[in-house]
């Protein structure tokens, strides 16, 4: 039997269920440090997350968290960096490192039957790395050339002189890193830094995929121990202080587009505000039928991609537009951008527009909490804010149910353009 | 091991479906078996620009994407020398809602002049935002046209020139879409929350009645065999010299490929593999080196490529290429790094496993390759290949008369 079908009408849409999260399981190895554990998936896969909190931000060593983080599997009392790579490959894992300038993090990917192959050196990895002097200076080398190749995007100059414009220089979130930073890198500061930061009383554990009992056993076996409490160092928070003036040209010869970003500083996940604003941001720029995409590529051509984004870091957050348009209409796009954050502030969404971006979030939802490194995510953007999973139920419940007006009053509040910081890289 | 069933619809469109009810979700994935290589070599670009106006609604819905929006849903494509491929992901119980979108525009597009004059200029756009406006953009404009004489891989994606794009008018839109945007020229895979039965029950009301239209194409102009080195030196406004070296090797879909991507893979995957140890960290001749297999369904590319480091002179840096290429031409490769590239491939495919549209992207290219299967079966002719073959792989490609080198120089 054929079905019958109407091409001019869109199919009836079903509502969405009742939205479950699969939550973490807490446990704690012998020395205390927490795991959370999330257990899905058919795949016989494993992903260990390892994360440290950065602390004492200086502006004078502005590389030494990061750069600790990235050279810590290159070089440990017993093996080089070679024979370290070489039993991390050999098993077909993945070894890698996550830097931001609230923690860092070691990962290790790997299948079931090799965890307990691999574990020993991401252990060596974690607890005596040597930091060699000649791998520091290929680090040196090699960071620097890349540092300078990025320097030539138009989009990364934006971003990275955004945030010092925004936060200021001499803040973990605004400090803008320079080629000499990396020459000035050196072994014992690292040295230091790893003995003072990496801990375990400042580790935590999350692991997701087939964690079966032997996973956490393992994990118990290798990382469980009192020997590596370490000496835990005074968190220092320094204070945002935003450049006196808002906007910044920078120059980019021979450039055929400048790359737009403009913003301010916001609040983080914490405030009461914030998921509402989530909201209202993918209106403005969050999503493919955004305002900004439907005006700016849609109907402009100015560009291949535009949009706006809400920035959640513990200490504080951003929002920003962002985007690289043809440089002959750079100032045509940013008075279109500046048009349609007005129209937020001046008339509530209509029609069909509120449901489009309900429904978009929470169907993007569901993709967020598919499968375990995903879930895996969603927990750990809780607990770097001491959030719990009422979190995002208040979300959700936040999405199906708030209105157009408060959605406009959310602009006027927070999107006035006179407090916008606007850069931009290439041409004016 | 992914399950999966198939059939096919009395048109011509192949439907597979992926069970997997861990998930809320489905995922419509369409692959058209077209791409840059089935463009006019006059009107380059057009395959990719041609995906742009899929967005621009259909003929009987004005607007693809917020009916999508409204049903929870998002979606994106892609467009390389071969394929057009086009996914969504929404909430399983709205899967009607994606065989009436893309019935629709399978069936025919609304053919806006609107939306090709924007779509042109937003296409211009990501031509200057990927290959003008970034350094080292330009490469692959370079690359293709040294390495390629006939064959229509000697053009980008993107397109040979960006008024190719300012050209295209509504007329080469319609005959294009005619051509090759038939049921009879693609592949849909449906996965997720979904049941097979069902799903061909809808395939066949929405798809069913589409006409099967496809001509047979004309075989692709082979690339006669390269007989001579070529170089090519440039100069940009960058700030390192790099280098790269293109080989002409196999297809995606010869027996051989397997043992070429090991070799690549022996060559620079990770950081303990050989180029990275050897000509990063103890030559310290580069920055950044790479070397992989561009995996085209016609006769394809291995490419070595580095970016040197501040002060190394780039023939000293080639000849330790050169070098490197040389031992493994010469030495079988030893059982121990056999395991290791092996063992690296299975856990990759695993992994990529874990994504339900990764799992209905890989099933959609297999059956195109001959095989949905191969999506299971490929592991085991990655664990047959041996040592010997993948050396006899690098002889074969790593001939200097076999190969094409862009010089890249940073400006003094």
């Amino acid at each position: 039997m054929i079905q019958s079908i109407d091409r001019a009408k869109a199919p009836a849409q079903e509502e969405f269920d009742h939205i479950k999260i699969q939550e973490v399981e807490k446990s704690a190895l012998d020395n205390g440090i927490p795991v959370y554990s999330i257990r899905a998936g058919f795949q016989d896969v494993v992903k260990v997350e390892m994360l440290f909190m950065n602390r004492g931000f200086d502006a004078s060593q502005p590389l030494v968290f990061s750069a600790t983080n990235r050279m810590m599997s290159e070089g440990s009392k017993h093996h080089n960096a070679q024979e370290l790579a070489e039993m991390i490959d050999g098993y077909g894992s993945f070894y890698e490192t996550e830097e931001s300038s609230d923690y860092c993090s070691l990962n290790l990917f790997t299948l079931n039957k090799h965890l307990e192959s691999t574990l020993p050196v991401f252990r060596e990895i974690l607890m005596e790395p040597e930091f060699p002097e000649n791998e520091l200076s290929v680090f040196r080398q090699n960071n620097r050339q890349r540092l300078i190749v990025e320097g030539e995007r138009v989009n990364a100059v934006a971003r990275r002189k955004f945030h010092e414009v925004i936060f200021g220089a001499s803040h973990p979130y605004g400090y803008f890193v320079k080629p000499v930073d990396y020459e000035k890198l050196q072994r014992e500061p690292l040295m230091s830094y790893h003995r003072k930061n990496y801990s375990s009383t400042n580790c935590s554990i999350i692991v997701s995929g087939n964690v079966t009992a032997e996973v956490i056993s393992l994990l118990n076996k290798f990382f469980g121990s009192g020997e590596w409490k370490g000496t835990q160092q005074k968190e220092t928070v320094t204070d945002i202080s935003s450049h006196l003036d808002k906007k910044h040209v920078v120059e980019k010869k021979g450039a055929v587009q400048s790359a737009i970003r403009i913003g301010k500083v916001l609040f983080n996940k914490t405030h009461p505000d914030y998921i509402g604003m989530t909201i209202l941001n993918t209106a403005l720029g969050g999503y493919f039928g955004s305002r900004l995409m439907n005006n700016i590529r849609e109907d402009k051509g100015y560009t291949y991609g535009i949009g706006s984004a809400m920035v959640s870091m513990k200490e504080g957050g951003c929002f920003f537009i962002s985007t690289e348009v043809g440089a002959e209409v750079t100032s045509k796009a940013v008075k279109e951008i500046y048009k349609e954050v007005e129209l937020l502030r001046k008339k509530p969404l209509e029609g069909n527009e509120l449901l489009m971006v309900k429904n978009f979030l929470t169907g993007s939802f569901l993709k967020g909490i598919d499968g375990a490194f995903h879930l895996a995510d969603r927990w750990k953007g809780l607990m770097l804010y001491g959030l719990g999973y009422d979190y995002y139920y208040r979300y959700l419940e936040t999405v199906r149910t708030i209105k157009a007006e408060e959605l406009m009053i959310l602009a006027q509040k927070y999107l006035d353009p006179g407090d916008f910081y606007e850069i931009i890289v290439g041409k004016k | 091991m992914i399950q999966f069933n198939k059939t096919t619809l009395s048109n011509g469109l192949t439907v597979l479906v992926h069970e997997d009810s861990s998930t809320p979700l489905a995922t419509v994935n369409i692959l058209y078996k077209v791409g840059a290589r089935d463009e006019d070599p006059a009107k380059t670009g057009f395959a990719h620009l041609f995906e742009h106006l899929m967005f621009g609604g259909s003929v009987n819905i004005p607007d693809y994407d917020s009916p999508l929006q409204i049903a929870g849903g998002d979606n994106n494509a892609f467009t390389n020398n071969d394929i057009t491929n086009y996914y969504l992901t929404l909430p399983a119980k709205n899967l009607e809602t994606a065989f009436w979108l893309e019935s629709d525009r399978m069936l025919s597009l609304a053919f806006s002049k609107k939306s090709l004059e924007v779509q042109r200029n937003v296409v211009i756009e990501e031509f200057k935002q990927r290959y003008f406006n970034q350094p080292y953009g330009d490469v692959w404009l370079l690359l293709r046209p040294l390495a390629y004489k006939v064959h229509p891989y000697q053009w980008a994606t993107i397109g040979k020139e960006i008024s190719h794009i300012e050209h295209a008018t509504l007329d080469d839109v319609k005959s294009f879409f005619n051509r090759f945007y038939c049921p009879d020229n693609a592949i849909m895979v449906v996965a997720g929350d979904v049941k097979t039965d069902e799903v061909y029950r809808r395939a066949e009301a929405w798809f069913g009645e589409i006409k099967r239209t496809f001509e047979k194409r004309k075989p692709y102009p082979v690339e006669p065999a390269q007989t001579e080195r070529r170089e090519l030196s440039v100069e940009r406004d960058v700030p390192y010299d790099s280098i790269y070296k293109a080989y002409h090797c196999c297809s995606r879909l010869d027996k051989e490929f397997y043992a070429v991507d090991l070799l690549t893979d022996i060559l620079s995957r990770g950081k303990s593999s050989r180029l990275y140890h050897e000509l990063v960290k103890k030559q310290k001749l580069f920055s950044e080196i790479n070397a992989y297999a561009t995996a085209d369904f016609d006769r394809g590319l291995v490419v070595v490529e580095g970016k040197l480091v501040k002060g190394v002179v780039m023939k000293d840096a080639e000849k330790a290429i050169d070098a490197e290429l040389a031992k493994v031409m010469e030495k079988t490769i030893d059982a121990e790094e056999m395991r290791k590239v092996k063992n690296k491939v299975e856990s990759t495919m695993v992994f990529s496993e874990i994504d339900l549209s990764g799992r209905a992207l890989n099933l959609a290219i297999a059956e195109y390759m001959g095989d949905a299967d191969l999506v299971n079966t490929e592991i085991e002719l990655y664990r047959q290949v041996t040592g010997e073959e993948i050396r006899k792989s690098a002889e074969e490609i790593f001939r200097d008369t076999n190969c094409s080198v862009l010089y890249y120089h940073a400006k003094k």
